[in-house]
């Protein structure tokens, strides 16, 4: 059974190979094809799933052809998975499902490639969370990364995929270089590459300034596919410009698999070597909460749905970042929990405004301001799912409330509120307006209105009836973020908190990966925190629905109200200034970004 | 290890770097990034070499020999694999760009968008 962790990246890699060398066959037999890609992805759901129940108990390590290490030295390469990568790897596999059964009747023509492309970024998704070599991770990395570049540019014969995807891919790749950079720096000082063993050797030097150079090097690549602030401007131009059910993955689970990788690269292998745990911490808080303002002022600025998405999710991107950067059990497991629910509700939003595409052949809110009507049931699912990105019980993300509540101090929770109603305030906003005309009618801004009306060809347009194997997904996707959230009241939020301490124990990780030891962790061991669903994280969740509903009324009645709301011609202009979509800026901005960062962790661990 | 390499490497970075921001021509810009890519394998490379070290084949010399790291040549090897599926698909969107659009200057692309 061991082999179940191979299998989980061989599969996808070995169909993906196999219908590209038989793709004359497919011709013929468009359903087949995509019945084999569903099929393939449900199995990989399967798999990581049976993976979960086994490492419910304690981290499994499997070693490639049996190296096991010796004396702790590690020969061979593992993978190592715990409850949170498996975790997130699961995460990532129901997407992929999910987004190809809606691809399934999305696309009119589609090549052999777009298939064989999304099992190999499903393959590169689940290597990135088992892995527990620090090359491997970089490969893993690179192999989504590229897979993810071809799938933007699906459509080469406009110009904003094109224009995204080279974006998306020199930012991408820049970052990855300096990951490998500080990979290569971190192996020629401890003369390894597996995570663990890297570990033991930086807690032997604490504080050694190649550490410290090592961490920010690989923190940037890191960065950079987390979207956050200076980072994140490739964020929105890949995502807008993406095939939809290729965003539902971007913004769903790649994203956070940027997250992910900080945490993992910090507690297996940084946090006894660096030391200086209140300054990152501080640090990271900062620069999440920062990207958690930035990235809602430009949703809330933003007209087309599926750059609206994308800026919300740049919003929780940092806001997660802030959960992961307290450095603490608690805000680790509030992260994780709003990961797995953001990612559901996020790909449930995606999917309708696919749909909306499908169907009305835009995706401008303000040109289908009153369109959506008769989309009944997407405009259904669409305002469940954003009532679930505002964390209204029982969607699971009201559960990380509690958990953020308990762990963040004051300042930062208030404005990490602020953002999630300034968020799907405009989420909502655009739902009510699109689906149920609620609102002033619109003028237009031909500007913004040329952009947004740009979207179009991706699908056949102008049809009928909405395909069930569209709606289905996005109406799963919604009730699955419910489904997760109830189990929270049965005991969902002791397990991760147990999976959240169990990650953050470097020296269990490395006794377990170097030593073969199995190491059990007490369940409930930060008793202080909400061991399960508080009274103050529903009213908490309640607050911040009414706050989001609120919010999004008054925009939509902002004229009627006589408001003073404006738009400011200069604001706009500085804001499209730095979203210019020119790669020379974004690298100019990814270079100063490092810049800083560098110099204030030379200024916390000085 | 010596300081020498890690120079060149900051050299190599930055001034792939410096072209990446100033260059007006996607190709050019394409070059630049495998220049700054090109910096890792002097890394790696620099990282695993051992001085008086010979090469990492133990055929025909013996066992105790000092021999440069073969980690890091793997990892080059790895590193330059990457690049060339980057590289081929960044080229093929720039060849793209070309035929449908008539410019290969970033800033223009961005400007035709609206």
């Amino acid at each position: 059974m061991d082999q179940l962790f191979a299998l989980a990246v061989t599969v996808p890699l070995a169909v993906a190979a196999g219908i590209c060398a038989v793709r004359p066959f497919f011709d013929r037999r468009r359903w087949l094809l995509d019945l084999a890609a569903i099929v393939t992805a449900a199995s990989v759901v399967v798999m990581l799933a049976f993976i979960m129940v086994r490492v419910r108990g304690g981290d499994q390590v499997y070693w490639f052809a049996g190296f096991r290490p010796s004396h702790g030295v590690a020969i061979g390469i593992d993978f190592e998975a715990g409850s949170l990568s498996a975790g997130l790897a699961t995460v990532g596999a129901v997407l992929v499902t999910a987004a190809m059964t809606f691809s399934w009747r999305y696309f009119e023509r589609v090549a052999t490639y777009y298939h064989a492309l999304m099992l190999i970024f499903l393959a590169g998704m689940t290597g990135f969370c088992l892995t527990g070599d620090i090359f491997d991770l970089f490969v893993w990395f690179e192999l989504m990364g590229v897979a993810a570049y071809a799938l933007t540019a699906y459509r080469p014969e406009e110009r904003g995929p094109l224009q995204g995807a080279l974006n998306f891919a020199m930012s991408n790749s820049i970052g990855a270089y300096f990951s490998l950079s500080g990979i290569a720096l971190i192996y020629g000082g401890s003369g390894a590459l597996n995570m663990a063993q890297i570990g033991a050797w930086a807690s032997r030097h604490p504080s050694s300034r190649l550490v410290v150079v090592a961490f920010l090097l690989i923190l940037a690549g890191l960065l950079v596919k987390a979207a956050i602030l200076p980072f994140h401007f490739w964020l929105a131009d890949a995502h807008a410009v993406a095939p939809t059910p290729v965003c539902v993955l971007f913004s769903g689970v790649m994203v956070e698999l940027g997250l992910y990788g900080i945490a993992r690269v910090y507690w297996s292998m940084f946090s006894g070597g660096l030391g200086h745990q209140q300054g990152l911490s501080r640090l990271l808080l900062a620069v999440g909460v920062a990207t958690g303002v930035v990235g809602a002022l430009f949703c809330f600025r933003e007209r087309h749905l599926k750059r609206l998405l994308a800026f919300s999710t740049i919003s929780h991107s940092g806001i997660l970042l802030a959960g992961i950067g307290l450095l603490t059990p608690l805000g680790l497991t509030g992260a994780a929990v709003y990961i797995i629910g953001h990612a559901l509700v996020k790909g449930a939003l995606f999917l309708c405004a696919g749909i909306v595409l499908h169907r009305l052949g835009t995706v401008d809110e303000v040109r289908l301001h009153g369109q959506g009507r008769p989309l009944r049931v997407t405009g259904l699912v669409f305002i469940v799912a954003s009532l679930g990105l505002a964390g209204m019980p029982p969607a699971a993300t009201f559960l990380a409330e509690g958990w953020f509540d308990e762990a963040a101090p004051g300042w930062a929770l208030a404005i990490a509120l602020a953002c999630a109603v300034v968020t799907s305030g405009a989420v909502l906003r655009a739902g009510l307006g699109v689906f149920y005309g609620l609102g002033d009618p619109p003028f237009e801004d031909p500007r913004q209105a040329q952009e947004a009306a740009e979207e179009t060809g991706e699908t056949e347009t102008g049809r009928h009836r909405t395909p069930l194997t569209m709606i289905v997904p996005a109406a799963m996707l919604a009730g699955a973020a419910i489904a997760v959230g109830c189990l929270g009241f049965t005991g969902l939020g002791t397990a991760v908190q147990a999976a959240a301490v169990r990650f953050q124990d470097q020296r269990a990780y490395i006794a377990t990966v170097l030593h073969g030891a199995r190491v059990s962790h007490p369940v409930a061991l930060y008793p202080p925190g909400p061991a399960d669903v508080s009274p103050v994280a529903v009213a908490t969740g309640l607050a911040l629905a009414a706050g989001s509903v609120a919010f999004a009324l008054l925009t939509l009645y902002r004229r009627r109200l006589r408001l003073p709301i404006r738009r400011w011609p200069r604001a706009t202009a500085i804001a499209e200034g730095f979203q210019s979509g020119v790669i020379n800026d974004y690298v100019a901005w990814l270079v100063l970004g490092l810049a800083c960062l560098g110099g204030l962790i030379a200024l916390i661990v000085r | 290890m010596q300081i020498f390499p890690f120079i060149i490497v900051v050299w190599i970075v930055a001034i792939g770097l410096y072209g990446i921001v100033t260059s007006r021509h996607l190709v050019h810009q394409i070059i630049c990034l495998i220049v700054v890519q090109s910096s890792t394998y002097v890394l790696l490379l620099g990282v695993g070499y051992l001085n008086g070290g010979t090469a990492p084949y133990f055929f025909d010399i013996p066992l105790h020999t000092r021999v440069v790291d073969p980690v890091v040549q793997a990892l080059a090897l790895t590193d330059v694999v990457v690049e060339a599926a980057v590289t081929a698909l960044l080229l093929s969107f720039a060849i793209q760009a070309h035929k449908r659009f008539g410019t290969l200057d970033p800033q223009e692309l961005a400007s035709l968008r609206g």
